[in-house]
């Protein structure tokens, strides 16, 4: 079915679950288009195996439009592969080279378990928004949207802090699996906001405290989260997040 | 005519919603805390129902597949969402949503129904700015708003090209919040196999653990499914990979009416099919339209690039075509415009599959604007280009790079290349005015349900349906239900109702993985999608679905003998998640050609052949079809139509004109 002209070979990361121990497996591929997508290279993968009667990897993968978040691999080392700002799902296989040797892994980070092959349990992140990550308002009474003035610039930023996936790429990628961009992010889009204000450093404190908890590292500035991230999250939200942190320790109990 | 009851409030249509708000029975906070809701699905339908479920009091659990709620497909969704709220002093109101949205569908949806949709809209809004959704905003900090297809107001809110994405996570932080406190439980990784009926009524679901294959017994008072769209069902669309029509389709298959199934919807602006290696269509968004011109060029098979082919040679069809609404017409006539130039010979690209989206004209006009802005007069076209590509950049940046990424050619330069695919799925389990299934104590939510887009869907309004149910709608609804099941305790879950729905999905999962055959699930799923949009598609007639009906009949047989399950079902399995799929698709795909074989019309998402005007337009029986057909499962996958009359008190029916 494939109709390209390229061949590789992939060494891909098995594993059962997550009692037994994992290793890297090669497979052989032919005849790979440049238009493909990575995901759709490995189905092509798939499909031989399981014309073979054997397994098919297992990876989690949805939307295959770069937004649902679901799809995390580590290729060649890198989150998401070699280009910057794209998921795997947007990754093509134009991308690389006839011949090319390609390791893929699941994400690395204890806070991230394998589950099977390259799929790996996130869940710690929905703990990390069911800690605070949002504005208490129940529904039904809420004032007319236009009461509430944002002038477009802070609109804007809080939209480009709000833009994350939660892919987990900035956690896989940390040396100290640090979710601090992840975490960030949504504290900044609710801190530039007047909404976010009323709970701003009750919710930085809550956050934290659960994204410690889960076992996540602490961030030591180096960066890699920001430039590994499929949406361009920015540095500035961990710059915040510490300050809103910062400011918050220094607050009474009754000012948060 | 009608043989089903909608339960539609009686009186004047402005009112009904605000009597059954008023008049509806409610459920004291004590009672509230003892009585379960399961809601299957966690996108925008089922997110909001929960996390406001859980607001009132009711103790809720929540089921999606995906490792968690923040996936649901909603996510992808881009352009906007509707809401009445005329900011831009345009002329909006109330009246005129209602009005396009009933005349989009081409007046085959419910006036009641509809009109409350357009009522709640603009609380949507409100309610997801108080969540801190960063909606996109004017210099002046009030909120913006652009056209989508089909109205001739401004009245779609948006964030960027990620609107879908911004309200899920808005809904999801809802649901997030409840989940912490206690107040919900939510069931990750877990897929619906069956709907349990204690005494004809809905008391619970059979879900499968995907991680460790067990299945597990939930009970529940009442059980909501907000479970999205079919449009997986066609193989290639726009849909993402795990969006399945399995928990609907086990309700139906326990007695809840599957309405108006044909009705598909085409979007006009996807990127085309590059080869037979591709998985899934990615939409272009039809925001693009307000500001992208649709062409193709004058003379057949011209092969000619883009950029050679000079102005007096090119058909902007739809602005010859359709005056009024140029650019901007409905979907399925955007759709069915594109096909006929195509299948004339006058498409472009490698395939001919494919016409000119092209955003030159107005990057010029924008550039034009802003060097004004900035004080230079007679600009030049060079900097009116740069100038103007920045404005676009800001509007649709996001779509640009994703057209890019997937194509390897750049938009700002050459034209996008764009041909319809399916999209959203109009149909969906019949449900009543309280959005509640034709099984009591069984409901549906958003895409899920068929009641409020008609034959065809107006861009925009997805996302407005989805809320609008869940946040607004089903928690007044569902207290009618559950204020007379106070007294009801819940039932163990080793009640012989559970014990037999257990055995059965168990029986379907041993029988798919025992198979053993030798043709994978993807390869039966591409030959039902094949037949699907080869004769179900974009038009139809009633020799083709004739044939396809044969065809799928056969394609069930040969899945049942041939399909290969590697694995077992006591682990994570993700083939043995798509055959069981795949099965339900197969035996949806072929009630959606017995409705379209049996809708003698052509109107909106389905377009019967026989019946069209004389300018290729779709030619509605109003007479013969104004109603919903709602289609009952009988033993050995045989339906029974039933027909709930549609009454249109309020709008007077007419041709559909955007001339």
């Amino acid at each position: 079915m494939s109709t390209g002209n390229m061949n590789l070979t992939l060494k891909v990361w098995r594993q059962k679950n997550n009692k037994t121990k994992g290793a890297l497996v090669d497979y052989k591929l032919a005849e790979i288009s440049p238009d493909m997508s990575f995901l759709e290279m490995f189905d092509v993968l798939n499909e031989q195996l399981i014309n073979k009667n054997e397994e098919p990897v297992v990876f989690d993968h949805d939307c295959r439009e770069g937004i649902c978040g679901s799809c995390s691999m580590f290729i060649n080392g890198r989150p998401h592969g070699p280009k910057d700002l794209v998921t795997t799902c947007q990754l093509h296989m134009r991308s690389f080279k006839d011949g090319d040797t390609i390791v893929v892994e699941p994400w690395r980070a204890a806070a991230f378990p394998v589950v099977k092959d390259l799929t790996v349990d996130r869940s710690a992140f929905d703990r990390v928004i069911a800690s605070g990550g949002f504005i208490s308002v129940n529904t039904g009474n809420a004032q007319d949207a236009n009461s509430l003035p944002i002038p477009k610039m802070q609109a804007d930023a809080a939209f480009e802090a709000a833009a994350c996936i939660g892919c987990g790429a900035c956690v896989a990628t940390c040396k100290n699996a640090s979710a601090m961009l992840f975490v960030s992010a949504k504290i900044s889009q609710l801190a530039l906001l007047p909404q976010g204000q009323p709970e701003r450093y009750r919710r930085v404190q809550s956050m934290v405290a659960q994204m410690d908890a889960e076992g996540f590292g602490n961030c030591t500035n180096t960066g890699a989260c920001e430039a590994e991230c499929p949406k361009g999250i920015t540095l500035e939200n961990i710059a915040r997040m510490n300050r809103d942190f910062a400011s918050a320790k220094f607050l009474s109990e009754e000012s948060i | 005519m009608s043989d089903i009851n909608s339960n539609i409030p009686e009186g004047e249509l402005t009112n009904k919603w605000t009597k059954f708000k008023s008049s509806v029975a409610l459920v004291n906070p004590s009672n509230k805390r003892t009585i379960e809701v399961i809601i299957v699905g966690s996108g925008l339908a089922g997110a909001s129902a929960a996390a406001t479920l859980a607001e009132m009091g009711y103790k809720v659990k929540c089921f999606c597949f995906q490792d968690s709620p923040r996936r649901a497909h909603s996510i992808a969704a881009q352009g906007g969402i509707n809401a009445a709220k005329n900011y831009q002093n345009d002329g909006d109101s109330v009246y005129r949503l209602f009005y396009d949205t009933i005349k989009g569908g081409d007046y085959r949806a419910r006036e009641a129904n509809v009109h409350r949709l357009a009522e709640v809209s603009a609380n949507i809004i409100d309610q997801c700015v108080a969540q801190g959704v960063p909606l996109a905003r004017e210099y002046g900090g009030l909120l913006d708003n652009r056209s989508f297809g089909g109205t001739q107001v401004q009245r779609t809110f948006y964030a960027a090209g990620q609107t879908g994405q911004q309200l899920l996570l808005g809904a999801y932080s809802a649901l997030e919040r409840q989940i912490g406190m206690g107040k919900v439980e939510m069931y990750t990784r877990h897929e619906m196999l069956e709907v349990v009926k204690i005494d004809g009524k809905a008391r619970g679901i059979i879900a499968r653990n995907l991680i460790t294959g067990e299945l597990e017994r939930h009970f529940g008072h009442a059980v909501v499914l907000g479970t999205g769209g079919y449009g997986n069902v066609f193989y290639l669309s726009t849909n993402a990979m795990g969006s399945n029509v399995t928990a609907a389709w086990k309700a139906h298959k326990q007695g809840a009416y599957f309405a108006n199934p044909c009705y598909t919807q085409i979007h006009p602006t996807c990127i085309p099919v590059s080869g037979d290696h591709q998985s899934k269509l990615t939409l272009m968004s039809e925001s693009l339209r307000n500001d992208g011109r649709i062409w193709v060029p004058l003379k057949k098979d011209d092969n000619r690039k883009a950029s050679e082919i000079p102005e007096d040679e090119r058909d902007y069809y739809l602005e010859r075509r359709y005056p009024a609404f140029g650019n901007l017409v409905p979907r399925d006539v955007a759709s069915r415009a594109a096909k006929e130039r195509c299948d004339a010979g006058y498409g472009v690209g490698s395939s001919k599959l494919a016409v000119y989206l092209d955003f030159k004209a107005n990057t010029e006009r924008y550039g034009k604007i802003e060097a004004l802005k900035s004080g230079i007069q007679n600009a030049d076209k060079e900097t009116c280009m740069r100038l103007g590509t920045a404005v676009i950049k800001e509007k649709y940046g996001n779509l640009f790079d994703m057209y890019a990424q997937i194509t390897g050619e750049n938009p700002y330069e050459t034209p996008m290349r764009i041909y319809p695919a399916v999209h959203y799925t109009m149909g969906g389990l019949w449900v009543d005015y309280n959005l509640m299934t034709s099984v009591p104590g069984l409901y549906c939510t958003g895409e899920a349900n068929f009641s409020d887009h008609g034959a065809n869907r107006l861009g925009a309004s997805a996302l407005m349906q989805g809320l609008a149910d869940g946040y607004f709608v089903l928690p007044y609804t569902i207290g009618a239900y559950l204020s007379k099941e106070i007294s009801v305790k819940a039932i163990p879950t080793d009640h012989p109702a559970f014990v037999e729905a257990e055995a059965k999905a168990k029986g379907v999962l041993d029988t798919l993985i025992n198979i053993k055959g030798s043709k994978s699930v993807d390869y039966f799923h591409k030959r039902l999608g094949h037949i699907m949009w080869e004769k179900c598609g974009m038009a139809r007639n009633a020799e083709g679905l004739n044939e396809a009906i044969t065809d799928i009949r056969a394609l069930r047989a040969e899945f049942w003998k041939d399909v290969r399950v590697p694995g077992t079902s006591d682990e994570l399995n993700t083939e043995l998640e798509k055959a069981g799929r795949v099965a339900d698709f197969i035996e949806l795909g072929e009630l959606m050609c017995i409705d379209a074989l049996n809708r003698n019309e052509s109107c909106g998402g389905h377009f019967r052949e026989e019946y069209q005007t004389e300018e290729g337009e779709a030619l509605r029986d109003d007479v013969d079809f104004a109603y919903v057909a709602a289609w009952e499962f009988k033993e050995g996958v045989n339906f029974e139509l039933h027909k709930e009359e549609l009454k249109f008190e309020n709008i007077k029916v007419a041709q559909r004109s955007y001339k």
